[in-house]
């Protein structure tokens, strides 16, 4: 289909926009590798992994346990949040009386919205010590895991919440018209027609756990540890980078603009990860 | 037990679940904020290090700040995913990069934000730290969103709309704003909400970039003190300021269901004029 | 969608409004501006004198703007501050700068205070952050392990505590790393197997206002501001405003003002001790 002269430059514009938004990623990335290179041209990066723990002033600087807090926290926060927020979405489309699933997606809006301080501070003040009660020291990857669980789950209820709205209404009277149950209509037809929806929520809310920084500081104990448990302290990579840049100088600095650059990787894994589990359509 | 009542009743035990939560809590947060909040509050300037007086100009920082996101962002996210949606036929290759480019700027951590942001915004294009600065910050966090939303709502429209808009001779312009965007409102809607509740709960990467002054701005170039670096502020680093802290968090929530209701009733307003009925 | 672009142009006026009326209500005459960044500890204190030091010469502004300590120092001499807060005294390779100290600023072990010990010796203290004694029990306490509670690294108050005790950073087994006063009074307060140690300022206001801690004796002296006013305290710490040059002009007035008795009550609000002049 050949475009005509005013679409043609419509895409000229559009892409020029597209390439500004692409551009950003990249920017991110050069000024990650500019500011770790400082100690990339002294300390190889295998040392990385193979030093004995994360002392930075006294040169060591191994990160491997962050990487696995990192992993496991996001893991487990994406598990959990998944089924909770798909469970979320369907409940307030075809579940719940329409205002019972007003007041619901709204109570689901509105925690899209609440700081990561907040929830962060409620971890540290209500939540931990509950946890520690159970074990201590109450600050652990289950503390952490909870939290993230709590942040994503919105991003993941509106996200599915919209790619189920978009499935054509034709299906759904379709299904009716065949009689299938209510379950049988949202697993053998909805779920599926909005499949690519789902698991960009899924993506997003990944990015986000892997990425959020505030509310694990507070409540995951931000110890340098590999974590043998649940309710072992860990500390993120996320979290190293905030506590220790404000008080970083030198090497230190660039260490942790290292550990940047590894959080990136990890998303880079993610995302190659997601392109090959899903199908991506295109209409035209 | 039938699977379709089995799987009613696990939804709603997680419905249940997630609600229950939640109300702890928004409860936690509206017994103790409830306190403080007051006219007052809402208007005075901070003093004794916010731990008495209001938060006046904090909230006109704020929503400046999520102003200048929202606006840096929409038309760039907008533009983004009708290309990412509609036009990437014409080069695999290009939509392709877009699209994993976008991916892992959704990952990328807050503070590389605040810290990226800080580099480049305030220091080299020498925006110093200002409102501006956490502004553009924030419209870069939120682009992911707001594109993989849009670009989702616009993948489902039926093909049929677009056939039927080339039967008629229309360009695809025209179709596209005549008749696919209004048709994909809804996720539109979601993908500013999802923003907007995103930027306004960020806290790291305002922090270095938008700043920690408390006086009222005077322009988008003046540093301003965001309601979650305030509430980080007083909850993390200022003995006594937990009861402010609270308040501050249940003005920031009331702020953003305002926002969303009037979000909500503007898409419902577009939709009734949209040539779809839907 | 001819709507979205008059929507948009309407919003952009409307910033633009907002933006000028603040910009015609506070700009009167030209400003002259004061910049200040570092550490976060010390910055409520610094944007109170900066407001009561605006009240007094109107055509100034003080920015504060945080960043921790290193970050202050680090500015001051690029000159991208005008003056540098820092919770610590300069390192050696920062004595190329200046520092004045506007208050001090002691630190205090507190435990909760569900905990039955009472005190603890310097040598006990290091055995439980080594990892030598590791149940309350062991310090006439109940059956129930240590949670060691470090700050994170770098920090200042974390230097301190370390070269006090003779101790360097990786021979600390914490099970809990925090990173401002608040998170360390918070943790804490919530485990009741908690060691920790904060600011005593910070630790002798919350407990007053009920929070479940209690500051320990250190070398038998009481961990009060009192105390850490007249020197007798063992473990305290300056709060500096940092120069790279002599101070002139405004930066001048600023420190000057800074170091005066006219602030000693907004130091104090903050917790902190003012330096006997």
């Amino acid at each position: 289909m050949s475009l005509s002269r005013a679409d043609r430059q419509l895409v000229a514009l559009l892409r020029g926009y597209a390439l500004l938004a692409a551009a950003i990623v990249l920017l991110i990335l050069l000024f990650l590798v500019k500011e770790s290179w400082p100690i990339l041209q002294h300390v190889a990066l295998t040392r990385f992994i193979t030093d004995t723990s994360w002392h930075p002033v006294q040169s060591l600087y191994q990160l491997t346990p962050m990487l696995s807090a990192t992993l496991y926290s996001t893991l487990g926060a994406v598990l959990l949040a998944t089924p909770l927020g798909i469970g979320s979405a369907l409940f307030s489309r075809y579940y719940a009386p329409s205002f019972l699933a007003m007041v619901y997606r709204r109570l689901i809006e509105l925690l899209a919205g609440i700081p990561s301080v907040v929830y962060g501070f409620w971890g540290l003040t209500t939540l931990a010590p509950l946890i520690g009660r159970l074990h201590p020291p109450g600050v652990s990857l289950l503390t952490g895991i909870l939290i993230l669980t709590l942040m994503i789950l919105p991003t993941v209820a509106l996200t599915v919440d919209a790619a189920l709205s978009a499935v054509p209404i034709a299906y759904v009277r379709g299904a009716a018209a065949l009689g299938l149950s209510r379950w049988g209509l949202i697993s053998g037809v909805t779920m599926p027609a909005a499949r690519s929806g789902i698991a960009a929520g899924i993506l997003l809310a990944a990015g986000r756990a892997i990425g959020e920084t505030m509310a694990v500081l507070m409540v995951a104990g931000n110890v340098v540890e590999q974590p043998h448990s649940l309710f072992d302290s860990v500390r993120t990579l996320t979290a190293n980078i905030a506590l220790e840049m404000a008080y970083a100088t030198g090497d230190h600095r660039a260490a942790l603009f290292v550990s940047g650059l590894a959080l990136m990787s990890m998303v880079l894994v993610l995302v190659g990860l997601a392109e090959f589990f899903t199908k991506e359509r295109r209409y035209v | 037990m039938s699977k379709n009542n089995l799987a009613t009743v696990f939804i709603w035990l997680i419905a249940l679940l997630v609600s229950g939560v939640f109300f702890w809590l928004l409860s936690d947060i509206i017994v103790h904020g409830l306190a403080k909040l007051s006219w007052p509050f809402l208007v005075e300037n901070p003093k004794n290090a916010g731990r008495s007086g209001g938060i006046g100009p904090i909230i006109v920082s704020t929503a400046l700040i999520l102003m200048v996101a929202m606006i840096t962002a929409t038309p760039l996210g907008l533009a983004t995913a009708v290309l990412l949606s509609e036009f990437t036929q014409q080069d695999r290759v290009f939509g392709h990069l877009v699209r994993r480019s976008l991916d892992v700027l959704a990952g990328v951590p807050s503070i590389v934000f605040g810290l990226f942001g800080n580099a480049f915004f305030c220091i080299y294009l020498g925006l110093g730290f200002s409102i501006l600065s956490g502004g553009l910050t924030l419209a870069c966090m939120v682009l992911p969103i707001l594109i993989r939303t849009v670009e989702e709502g616009l993948q489902a429209t039926p093909n049929e709309y677009r056939l039927a808009a080339a039967a008629l001779g229309m360009s695809r312009g025209a179709a596209l704003f005549q008749v696919l965007l209004p048709a994909a409102t809804p996720a539109i809607v979601a993908g500013l909400l999802l923003g907007i509740g995103r930027a306004g709960a960020e806290t790291a990467a305002l922090i270095f970039t938008s700043g920690y002054v408390d006086r009222m701005p005077g322009s988008l170039f003046d540093s301003g003190r965001a309601l979650s670096v305030h509430i980080y502020d007083l909850s993390m680093n200022v003995a006594g300021g937990d009861a402010s802290a609270f308040s501050s968090a249940l003005v920031l929530i009331m702020l953003l269901v305002i926002i969303n209701s009037l979000a909500m009733s503007l898409a419902k307003h577009w939709q009734h004029k949209s040539i779809i009925a839907l | 969608m001819k709507n979205l672009g008059v929507i948009f142009v309407v919003l952009l006026l409307v910033i633009g409004a907002v933006s000028g009326f603040l910009k015609s209500r506070t700009d009167g005459t030209k400003f002259e501006k004061l910049v200040l960044t570092g550490s976060s500890t010390v910055a409520p204190l610094a944007a109170e004198i900066g407001k009561r030091f605006e009240s007094l010469h109107s055509n100034v502004r003080v920015d504060v703007q945080t960043g921790g300590s290193s970050r202050g120092v680090s500015d001051a001499r690029a000159g991208l501050a005008d003056i540098g807060m820092a919770s610590r005294v300069l390192k050696d390779d920062e004595k190329d700068l200046l520092s004045f100290t506007i208050a001090l600023d002691g630190i205090s072990v507190i435990l909760n205070k569900a905990n039955p010990v009472e005190s603890l010796n310097k040598q006990q203290i290091i055995d439980i952050y080594t990892g030598k004694i590791v149940n309350w029990k062991d310090v006439g306490g109940n059956d129930a392990p240590i949670t060691v509670v470090n700050k994170a690294e770098g920090r200042s108050t974390l230097e301190l505590f370390l070269h006090y005790f003779g101790l360097k950073n990786t021979d600390v087994k914490p099970q809990v790393v925090i990173g401002d006063n608040q998170q360390g009074i918070k943790t804490v307060v919530g485990n009741p197997d908690a060691i920790g140690y904060v600011s005593v300022g910070t630790a002798e206001y919350e407990a007053s206002q009920g929070a479940a801690i209690k500051l320990l004796p250190l070398e038998g002296i009481a961990a009060s501001v009192e105390n850490v006013r007249n020197r007798s305290f063992p473990l305290s710490r300056p709060l500096n405003l940092v120069t790279h040059a002599e101070p002139t002009g405004i930066a001048k007035t600023f420190i000057e003002f800074a170091s005066s008795p006219q602030v000693n009550d907004l130091i104090e609000a903050q917790y902190f001790v003012p330096v006997p002049r």
